[in-house]
């Protein structure tokens, strides 16, 4: 299976004192979805803020679909989505879709074309010409992941992406991201809800910046003779014994 | 830098702006209102406001232009579509571009508008012509545009970025010969007063006033606007990094 990701030895320190993560090394398959676990302050948006290209790598090595991660060649092979909404609230719903086509390099008809698809995907057709501002939380979280799938890229990497939504629209977005990946396409995102980590493919459990487990979440329930993720968080954590 | 990224930027820009009425309508018609105002401040003097109205013109776009663009730039950073932006196959200068291109449009509106009340209906008058003040006009809002742009870069929030009028704009705006002729003022006040950018804007439009045609003076201010704009542009553009550590 060819690596979609490659971490080696990867430290981060923020603003020169707080050390976000320590010696992280992982890899992660093509087709699959990863959840980066942990509470907050774990270090999972620093992580994928290196992935993305965010975050300069000072210690380590990170490599994105064979290339060091940043690089000019991945901004149209990575997509990324923020923990904020990250689209712009005073304009409509296609508004924002096409202008964000036009940053991924889609003209013309094939920017208009990749606008409506990812709208059907988000199941948003009725709210296009909407403006942001007027959207429900849930339907705005919507239009951001929206963005995130125009101009079909390789790797998606959403940060928080279920945040603060109905458990009905979980469930609608866990099956288009399992959809996302029958077509190909490999999947990180970062949780701080333990339940969420079930419906991963693969699972990095992090805490105070380490790697505190990374392996499937079945595989890591037994190894812990746990019943849940959260179980076997925490007794890998050491809380609770 | 792509032209198509750079055009799509501005588009969004206007769009967001056409969104937003009252922010067009303040930025059109507040100016007027101000210039009207400041005639009838100098009810008894009108070689007075003759002589204060067009430098007026080279202030107000500054001002607006500042405020307007340092909040949306701020904004970008804020709402996390900035972050987006600098994941995807975009250029920094798609983006400083493409906000230029937009508020330059909004600058040219304005400075017509402006123009035609203060020369038109309020009598204004200048040797050098409309064309003129509004070629000056709309180089002074490029080089609020690029300051707002650059200066965002230090405010944590909006109400921050219109704060930094104060120290940033301010003391240009009293020093720049509005108020009392520069070779009147103390030699420290002159000689800051040259490395002032809103000074040689402003002396842009005395020029337009008192010369029906280009000066030497007029082509060297707006070569000292524009340099200072393209310095803001780069500054600006350097606080926008890809990568943060």
């Amino acid at each position: 299976m060819a690596g979609v990701i490659s971490v080696r030895e990867l430290s981060v320190v923020l603003g020169g004192r707080f050390q976000a993560l320590r010696r992280v090394s992982f890899d992660v398959g093509k087709g699959k979805i990863i959840g980066f676990i942990g509470p907050s302050g774990a270090g999972k948006t620093t992580l994928i803020r290196t992935i993305v290209g965010r975050q300069h790598v000072k210690h380590g090595k990170v490599m994105v679909l064979g290339k060091k991660a940043g690089t000019a060649a991945l901004r149209s092979r990575v997509s990324y989505m923020t923990q904020e909404l990250s689209v712009y609230s005073d304009l409509t719903v296609h508004e924002n879709l096409l202008y964000f086509a036009r940053m991924r390099g889609l003209k013309g008809k094939a920017a208009l074309e990749a606008c409506r698809q990812v709208l059907t995907r988000v199941a948003l057709q009725d709210k296009s010409t909407v403006l942001v501002a007027n959207l429900s939380g849930g339907q705005k979280q919507r239009v951001s992941l929206a963005v995130t799938l125009l101009g079909d890229p390789e790797l998606l990497v959403l940060d928080e992406p279920t945040v603060g939504l109905d458990p009905v629209l979980r469930e609608q977005l866990w099956q288009l991201f399992h959809e996302l990946v029958e077509t190909g396409k490999t999947i990180v995102i970062s949780s701080h809800v333990m339940d969420e980590a079930e419906r991963c493919d693969d699972l990095l459990l992090l805490r105070g910046g380490e790697i505190v487990a990374h392996e499937a979440p079945h595989e890591l329930c037994k190894r812990t003779s746990s019943k849940t993720v959260e179980q076997a968080f925490l007794k890998l954590a050491g809380v609770g014994k | 830098m792509s032209p198509l990224r750079t055009f799509a930027t501005a588009g969004r820009v206007l769009l967001q702006l056409l969104h937003d009425p009252r922010t067009v309508g303040l930025i059109l018609i507040v100016p007027c209102i101000l210039i009207a105002l400041l005639k009838y401040v100098f009810d008894t003097q009108p070689s007075l406001f003759n002589h204060v109205a067009p430098l007026i013109l080279g202030i107000f776009p500054l001002l607006m232009m500042f405020l307007v663009a340092s909040i949306a730039t701020l904004r970008e950073r804020k709402s996390g579509t900035l972050d987006r932006l600098l994941t995807m196959p975009m250029g920094k200068l798609d983006f400083i571009f493409g906000y230029a291109w937009a508020f330059a449009l909004l600058a040219l509106v304005q400075a017509v508008v402006v123009s035609a009340v203060a020369l038109g209906l309020l009598g204004v008058t200048v040797l050098g012509g409309a064309p003129s003040v509004v070629f000056a006009a709309v180089m002074a809002a490029f080089l609020g545009m690029a300051l707002g742009l650059f200066v965002s870069a230090f405010a944590t929030s909006e109400f921050q970025a219109v704060e930094l009028v104060m120290p940033i704009l301010m003391p240009q705006i009293l020093l720049c010969g509005l108020f009392a002729p520069r070779d009147h003022m103390a030699q420290v006040l002159q000689w800051l007063t040259d490395v002032f950018p809103l000074t040689y804007s402003v002396d842009a439009m005395r020029q337009i006033a008192l010369h029906t045609t280009w000066t030497s003076q007029f082509v060297r201010d707006l070569l000292v606007v524009l340099g200072c704009t393209v310095v803001a542009l780069i500054l600006g553009s350097l606080t926008i990094r890809r990568h943060s550590n």
